[in-house]
């Protein structure tokens, strides 16, 4: 898609994904700033980068990065998971009832 | 309706629960049961702050497993969130692999009705597990979470759309089962999850050029309800299809108990996942050298083993396939028929005990072989005590049966059980006169030419010795006095 603005219903639709209740001015606010950086996006696309790499990460030339042992090291207690719970069953996090 | 008019197309998602100590980015047990939150740490909850460390036992089974079925490995893969909210689901995201996942190609080899083919694979990923939701855990129809398996490692094993019958899928599935097993990589333990599979399955009728709308099945757990989800799956969209219906894209449920599948419409809006590169965890290097040690260290696969188990032992390729489905099971005929004997008639009497009797205990008692109080040698030993006649083969199933159970000492099992055959002529020719004496009328029969009333014979003898009596010794003694 070229065109690099968002419209209320992609905002809307964006926002439900992301669990977040826009109020009708925030819908309004976050289009235009959503646009806006898309549009800087569709800017840099104007580079040719077909030659480079993708890079996500920092990592020097030829570094592996380091890996874990396989071995069991303490976690928490039931109780100090469980402390910032809102509501517990047993040593269970307890949600509302999750329907199929 | 037409189920024959249309042509099944199915592809497997097949996960698979790496055997590693730890979880794939903490250092929390993977121990399966235990209290819920009882194998949790800051990163596997998802709290604030953290930063994964990536598990290097799951980099190196993920190799492994790709090198066995072939498939290149990729010398740098990265890391991808897949956001979704559940509450399964800690962090709001699971961390998977996308775009560049470790291994790619690869094939998985099937023999069904004796035809051998591959079945050709996508790709294999590597992953972390979301936690279990446990339902009705209080009065009010609340729900819990246990985050136990959240952060558990899994490879992800896509196959490509290869598969045309429920057989087929079913047989895809018991070849990569065993095969993951023999690598030491999965345990096969399908009822508790840690082996289990997603199918997408469509339907086209004969001769089209296009795949159909294909839906996707969850939650099948064992070969049983594969075979039933695909079934019953075909049978619906052949039906919607006939009577002028489209099947929809969708994400399916599969309910054992009503032996159907049904709609998941809360994971409908949720399919836009969102990925994105993991920024918390580094690509993932695999150098030249560990995959060539990976290599080096694979062990013979299924296929191998059975082809072997047929040409040098002489064994069916029933029998053969048996014994290869489980490598521990297959270890243990190796370790038997050494402490046993050589050859093929070796090899046959120790396949067997293993696919018969020992196969039956184990299935009942649900013990992995690993773990049977039924040690090789001791097979051995009681193949030993019925070569040398002082056991029978009523008497060898119950040593066998209580080896099983308890692991004692054959020997001392037959001494406790008087379980010894009788194989002296004369303690037998008392108990032969007897019989003989008893029955004239068939004495007489058998001396005018009925032969086979010489096993007549032999069961009541084997009565009067309470099963205890060497039947070889019997049918000599019998030969004698009733003449050849």
């Amino acid at each position: 898609m070229s065109s690099s603005s968002l419209s209320l219903e992609e905002v809307r639709r964006i926002a439900a994904l992301a669990r977040l209740r826009l109020a009708p001015e925030e819908e309004e606010r976050f289009a235009g700033q959503l646009s806006a950086i898309l549009a800087h996006v569709e800017q840099l696309k104007e580079l040719d980068v077909s030659g480079v790499e993708p890079m996500t990460h920092a990592l020097a030339a030829g570094e592996v990065p380091a890996l874990r042992e396989d071995a069991v090291l303490p976690g928490l207690s039931p109780e100090e998971a469980l402390a910032a719970a809102p509501a517990r069953e047993g040593t269970a996090f307890k949600v509302p009832r999750i329907i199929e | 309706m037409a189920v024959a008019d249309f042509q099944t197309v199915i592809g497997l998602e097949v996960h698979a629960q790496l055997l590693t100590r730890t979880k794939i980015f903490c250092g929390c047990s993977t121990a399966f049961g235990g209290e819920p939150n009882t194998h949790v740490c800051p990163v596997c909850l998802g709290l604030p702050g953290v930063l994964p460390s990536l598990n290097r036992r799951v980099v190196e089974m993920a190799v492994r497993t790709g090198l066995a079925l072939g498939c290149a490995v990729r010398p740098k893969s990265v890391w991808a969130r897949k956001n979704y909210f559940y509450p399964d689901l800690p962090k709001g995201y699971q961390i998977s692999q996308y775009e560049l996942p470790i291994c790619e190609g690869g094939e998985v080899p099937l023999t069904l009705d004796g035809v051998e083919r591959t079945v050709r694979l996508v790709r294999i990923h590597m992953e972390e597990d979301a936690g279990k939701n446990v339902h009705d855990v209080s009065a009010d129809g609340s729900s819990g979470v246990d985050l136990n398996r959240a952060g558990v490692p899994l490879l992800e094993i896509v196959s490509q759309p290869d598969l045309r019958s429920a057989d087929e899928a079913v047989e895809y599935l018991k070849s990569l089962r065993a095969i993951v097993m023999a690598l030491g990589v999965n345990d096969g333990n399908m009822q508790e999850g840690s082996l289990r599979c997603d199918a997408n399955v469509s339907v086209m009728r004969r001769g089209a050029s296009e795949y159909g709308t294909r839906c996707e099945i969850k939650n099948m757990n064992s070969f049983r309800f594969l075979r039933q989800a695909i079934e019953y799956e075909v049978r619906r969209q052949v039906e919607l299809v006939e009577s002028g219906g489209r099947v929809e894209q969708e994400t399916r449920l599969f309910d054992p108990d009503r032996g159907e599948t049904r709609s998941m419409r809360s994971k409908e809006e949720a399919h836009d996942y969102r990925y994105f590169p993991e920024p918390d965890l580094p690509p993932v290097i695999v150098e030249p050298a560990l995959v060539e040690r990976l290599r080096a260290e694979l062990p013979e696969l299924p296929r191998a083993r059975a082809a072997r188990y047929q040409s040098a032992l002489g064994l069916s390729a029933y029998d053969a396939g048996n014994l290869v489905a489980d490598a521990a099971v297959a270890g243990f005929f190796d370790a038997a028929l050494a402490a046993y004997g050589e050859g093929a008639e070796a090899a046959k009497k120790v396949a067997n005990w293993l696919t018969g009797e020992v196969a039956r205990l184990a299935n009942e008692t649900g013990e992995a072989a690993a773990s049977w109080k039924l040690t090789p040698q001791k097979l051995a030993a009681v193949l030993r005590l019925v070569d040398a006649g002082t056991i029978g083969g009523p008497g060898a199933k119950q040593v066998v049966e209580e080896v099983f159970r308890t692991g004692a000492e054959p020997e001392a099992v037959v001494k406790a059980k008087g379980l010894a055959q009788v194989s002296d002529a004369g303690a037998l020719e008392a108990a032969v006169d007897k019989i003989l004496a008893a029955n004239p009328a068939e004495v007489e029969k058998h001396r005018s030419g009925k032969k086979d009333l010489t096993g007549f014979f032999v069961g009541q003898v084997m009565k009067e010795t309470k099963g205890k009596a060497n039947p070889a010794v019997v049918n000599a003694l019998l030969r004698k006095k009733l003449g050849a």
